[in-house]
Protein backbone atom coordinates (compact mmCIF):
# COMPACT_ATOMS: atom_id res chain seq x y z
CA UNK A 1 0.00 0.00 0.00
CA UNK A 2 1.41 3.21 -0.87
CA UNK A 3 0.60 6.98 -1.86
CA UNK A 4 0.38 8.28 -5.34
CA UNK A 5 0.98 11.28 -6.73
CA UNK A 6 -0.85 12.37 -10.06
CA UNK A 7 0.36 14.27 -13.09
CA UNK A 8 4.05 14.45 -12.08
CA UNK A 9 6.74 12.86 -13.91
CA UNK A 10 7.79 9.60 -13.37
CA UNK A 11 10.79 10.05 -11.49
CA UNK A 12 8.85 12.47 -8.40
CA UNK A 13 9.98 10.37 -5.32
CA UNK A 14 12.94 9.54 -6.44
CA UNK A 15 16.34 10.52 -5.21
CA UNK A 16 17.90 11.70 -8.65
CA UNK A 17 21.83 13.19 -9.27
CA UNK A 18 21.01 16.29 -11.85
CA UNK A 19 24.52 17.20 -13.29
CA UNK A 20 24.79 20.37 -14.94
CA UNK A 21 27.00 22.00 -18.29
CA UNK A 22 28.85 23.56 -15.04
CA UNK A 23 30.81 22.99 -12.31
CA UNK A 24 27.77 21.94 -10.01
CA UNK A 25 26.13 18.70 -9.62
CA UNK A 26 23.08 18.22 -7.43
CA UNK A 27 21.41 15.30 -5.61
CA UNK A 28 17.89 15.46 -4.18
CA UNK A 29 14.47 13.90 -4.14
CA UNK A 30 13.00 14.54 -7.51
CA UNK A 31 9.54 16.40 -7.26
CA UNK A 32 8.63 16.83 -10.99
CA UNK A 33 10.56 17.95 -14.11
CA UNK A 34 9.28 19.36 -17.26
CA UNK A 35 10.35 21.95 -20.11
CA UNK A 36 11.69 24.49 -18.14
CA UNK A 37 13.27 22.61 -15.01
CA UNK A 38 14.14 19.93 -12.75
CA UNK A 39 12.68 20.77 -9.41
CA UNK A 40 14.34 19.27 -6.49
CA UNK A 41 13.40 18.24 -2.72
CA UNK A 42 15.73 17.96 0.21
CA UNK A 43 18.70 18.45 -2.12
CA UNK A 44 22.23 19.06 -1.40
CA UNK A 45 24.94 20.16 -4.53
CA UNK A 46 28.43 19.95 -5.11
CA UNK A 47 30.45 22.84 -6.88
CA UNK A 48 33.95 21.49 -8.76
CA UNK A 49 36.39 19.05 -7.97
CA UNK A 50 35.91 15.91 -8.58
CA UNK A 51 31.66 15.08 -9.51
CA UNK A 52 31.68 11.72 -9.42
CA UNK A 53 33.44 10.60 -6.59
CA UNK A 54 30.97 13.34 -4.53
CA UNK A 55 28.41 11.64 -6.60
CA UNK A 56 29.96 7.80 -4.94
CA UNK A 57 30.04 9.06 -1.52
CA UNK A 58 26.25 10.09 -1.54
CA UNK A 59 25.28 7.14 -3.43
CA UNK A 60 26.32 4.74 -0.01
CA UNK A 61 24.39 6.89 2.27
CA UNK A 62 22.27 10.03 1.04
CA UNK A 63 22.59 13.54 1.70
CA UNK A 64 21.97 16.29 3.90
CA UNK A 65 19.07 18.06 3.00
CA UNK A 66 20.64 21.59 2.48
CA UNK A 67 17.84 22.86 0.13
CA UNK A 68 14.64 22.40 1.32
CA UNK A 69 12.82 23.20 -2.64
CA UNK A 70 15.52 23.75 -5.39
CA UNK A 71 15.12 24.68 -8.87
CA UNK A 72 17.58 23.47 -11.47
CA UNK A 73 16.72 25.41 -15.63
CA UNK A 74 16.55 22.28 -17.62
CA UNK A 75 18.82 24.12 -20.08
CA UNK A 76 21.62 23.48 -17.83
CA UNK A 77 20.83 20.36 -17.45
CA UNK A 78 23.17 17.17 -18.89
CA UNK A 79 21.74 14.23 -17.20
CA UNK A 80 19.63 13.21 -14.29
CA UNK A 81 19.88 9.45 -12.94
CA UNK A 82 18.69 7.47 -10.15
CA UNK A 83 20.76 7.85 -6.78
CA UNK A 84 20.13 4.40 -6.40
CA UNK A 85 21.69 3.43 -9.66
CA UNK A 86 24.95 4.10 -8.47
CA UNK A 87 27.59 1.91 -8.08
CA UNK A 88 24.99 -0.96 -8.58
CA UNK A 89 27.24 -3.13 -10.43
CA UNK A 90 29.80 -2.89 -7.14
CA UNK A 91 27.23 -3.55 -4.90
CA UNK B 1 1.25 17.50 8.78
CA UNK B 2 0.96 13.78 9.94
CA UNK B 3 -1.45 11.67 7.53
CA UNK B 4 -4.24 10.12 9.47
CA UNK B 5 -4.17 7.51 11.85
CA UNK B 6 -6.40 5.88 9.67
CA UNK B 7 -3.89 5.71 6.54
CA UNK B 8 -1.32 5.05 8.46
CA UNK B 9 -2.44 2.13 10.17
CA UNK B 10 -2.23 -0.46 8.04
CA UNK B 11 1.41 0.63 6.93
CA UNK B 12 1.79 -0.12 10.63
CA UNK B 13 0.34 -3.32 10.50
CA UNK B 14 1.94 -4.67 7.58
CA UNK B 15 5.27 -4.38 9.91
CA UNK B 16 3.78 -5.33 13.45
CA UNK B 17 2.09 -8.30 12.37
CA UNK B 18 5.22 -9.69 11.52
CA UNK B 19 6.32 -9.25 14.90
CA UNK B 20 8.55 -5.72 14.42
CA UNK B 21 7.97 -3.66 17.29
CA UNK B 22 6.56 -0.43 16.93
CA UNK B 23 9.13 2.24 19.31
CA UNK B 24 6.04 5.20 20.03
CA UNK B 25 8.35 7.21 22.20
CA UNK B 26 12.36 8.21 22.68
CA UNK B 27 12.08 6.05 25.74
CA UNK B 28 11.07 2.99 23.44
CA UNK B 29 14.13 3.80 21.43
CA UNK B 30 16.67 3.99 24.05
CA UNK B 31 15.18 0.70 25.49
CA UNK B 32 15.25 -1.20 22.29
CA UNK B 33 19.18 -0.20 22.00
CA UNK B 34 20.10 -0.75 25.49
CA UNK B 35 18.47 -4.67 24.95
CA UNK B 36 20.67 -4.19 21.77
CA UNK B 37 23.83 -4.21 23.47
CA UNK B 38 24.08 -7.54 22.64
CA UNK B 39 23.03 -9.60 19.37
CA UNK B 40 21.36 -8.32 16.37
CA UNK B 41 18.87 -5.43 16.12
CA UNK B 42 16.84 -4.27 12.87
CA UNK B 43 15.23 -0.97 13.23
CA UNK B 44 12.95 0.13 10.35
CA UNK B 45 11.98 3.69 9.36
CA UNK B 46 8.80 3.46 7.91
CA UNK B 47 7.01 5.82 5.85
CA UNK B 48 3.96 6.99 4.16
CA UNK B 49 4.93 7.80 0.73
CA UNK B 50 4.42 4.79 -1.81
CA UNK B 51 7.56 5.70 -4.13
CA UNK B 52 9.91 3.51 -1.58
CA UNK B 53 8.06 2.32 1.68
CA UNK B 54 5.43 0.26 -0.86
CA UNK B 55 8.46 -2.07 -1.58
CA UNK B 56 10.19 -1.28 1.51
CA UNK B 57 7.82 -3.40 3.96
CA UNK B 58 7.20 -6.33 2.04
CA UNK B 59 10.73 -6.70 1.55
CA UNK B 60 11.05 -6.57 5.30
CA UNK B 61 8.42 -9.23 5.67
CA UNK B 62 9.92 -11.42 3.27
CA UNK B 63 13.50 -11.33 4.92
CA UNK B 64 12.30 -11.84 7.91
CA UNK B 65 10.20 -14.72 7.30
CA UNK B 66 13.05 -16.28 5.66
CA UNK B 67 16.12 -16.24 8.09
CA UNK B 68 18.19 -15.58 9.67
CA UNK B 69 16.14 -13.07 11.61
CA UNK B 70 17.78 -10.31 13.33
CA UNK B 71 17.29 -11.15 17.89
CA UNK B 72 15.05 -8.08 17.75
CA UNK B 73 13.15 -5.86 15.60
CA UNK B 74 11.78 -3.26 16.11
CA UNK B 75 9.82 0.33 13.71
CA UNK B 76 9.25 4.23 14.03
CA UNK B 77 6.69 5.74 11.54
CA UNK B 78 8.48 9.06 10.34
CA UNK B 79 6.34 11.97 9.89
CA UNK B 80 4.12 10.28 12.62
CA UNK B 81 5.71 9.00 15.54
CA UNK B 82 8.23 12.39 15.85
CA UNK B 83 9.58 11.72 18.52
CA UNK B 84 10.88 8.17 18.38
CA UNK B 85 11.92 8.89 15.05
CA UNK B 86 14.79 11.33 16.08
CA UNK B 87 15.19 9.66 19.07
CA UNK B 88 16.28 6.11 16.57
CA UNK B 89 17.90 8.97 14.02
CA UNK B 90 20.10 9.90 16.66
CA UNK B 91 21.48 6.33 17.08
CA UNK B 92 23.17 6.91 13.36
CA UNK B 93 24.12 10.50 13.57
CA UNK B 94 25.81 10.66 10.61
CA UNK B 95 23.73 9.29 8.26
CA UNK B 96 21.20 11.83 7.03
CA UNK B 97 17.85 11.16 7.32
CA UNK B 98 15.69 9.02 5.03
CA UNK B 99 12.16 7.34 5.42
CA UNK B 100 11.90 4.42 5.02
CA UNK B 101 15.29 2.99 5.69
CA UNK B 102 16.74 0.33 7.91
CA UNK B 103 19.82 -0.23 10.45
CA UNK B 104 21.05 -3.14 11.16
CA UNK B 105 22.87 -3.29 14.75
CA UNK B 106 25.72 -6.08 15.69
CA UNK B 107 26.47 -5.31 19.86
CA UNK B 108 24.93 -1.90 19.66
CA UNK B 109 27.03 -1.07 16.56
CA UNK B 110 25.54 0.08 12.96
CA UNK B 111 26.86 -2.53 10.63
CA UNK B 112 24.54 -1.74 7.81
CA UNK B 113 22.39 0.82 6.50
CA UNK B 114 19.86 0.67 3.95
CA UNK B 115 18.64 4.05 2.86
CA UNK B 116 15.50 5.28 0.81
CA UNK B 117 17.45 5.72 -2.28
CA UNK B 118 18.77 2.27 -2.25
CA UNK B 119 14.79 0.82 -1.98
CA UNK B 120 13.04 3.40 -4.38
CA UNK B 121 12.66 1.58 -7.58
CA UNK B 122 13.35 -1.83 -6.57
CA UNK B 123 11.11 -5.03 -5.81
CA UNK B 124 10.43 -6.25 -2.03
CA UNK B 125 12.51 -9.35 -3.48
CA UNK B 126 15.62 -7.06 -4.08
CA UNK B 127 14.90 -5.21 -0.65
CA UNK B 128 14.39 -8.57 1.42
CA UNK B 129 17.77 -9.99 -0.53
CA UNK B 130 20.00 -6.89 0.36
CA UNK B 131 18.85 -7.48 4.08
CA UNK B 132 18.74 -11.40 4.15
CA UNK B 133 22.86 -10.87 3.06
CA UNK B 134 23.23 -8.39 5.99
CA UNK B 135 21.06 -10.42 8.61
CA UNK B 136 23.54 -13.66 6.97
CA UNK B 137 26.85 -11.89 7.17
CA UNK B 138 26.54 -10.67 10.63
CA UNK B 139 24.53 -13.98 11.96
CA UNK B 140 27.57 -16.00 11.16
CA UNK B 141 25.36 -18.01 8.85
CA UNK B 142 26.84 -19.19 5.50
CA UNK B 143 24.39 -21.33 3.70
Amino acid sequence: MGTFHQGKHELHGITVVVDTDGPEIWVGRCDDVDDDRVILHDADGHRGGDKEAWVERAAKFGVWAKHKRLVVPRARVTSVRRLGEVGLAER
Amino acid sequence: MPYSPLLVKPMREELTAAGVQELLSAEDVDRFMEEGREGTSLLVVNSVCGCAAGMARPGVRAALASGPRPDRTATVFAGQDLEATAAARGKFPDIPPSSPSMAYFKDGELVFFLPRHRIEGRSAEDVAAELTAAFREHSGVTA
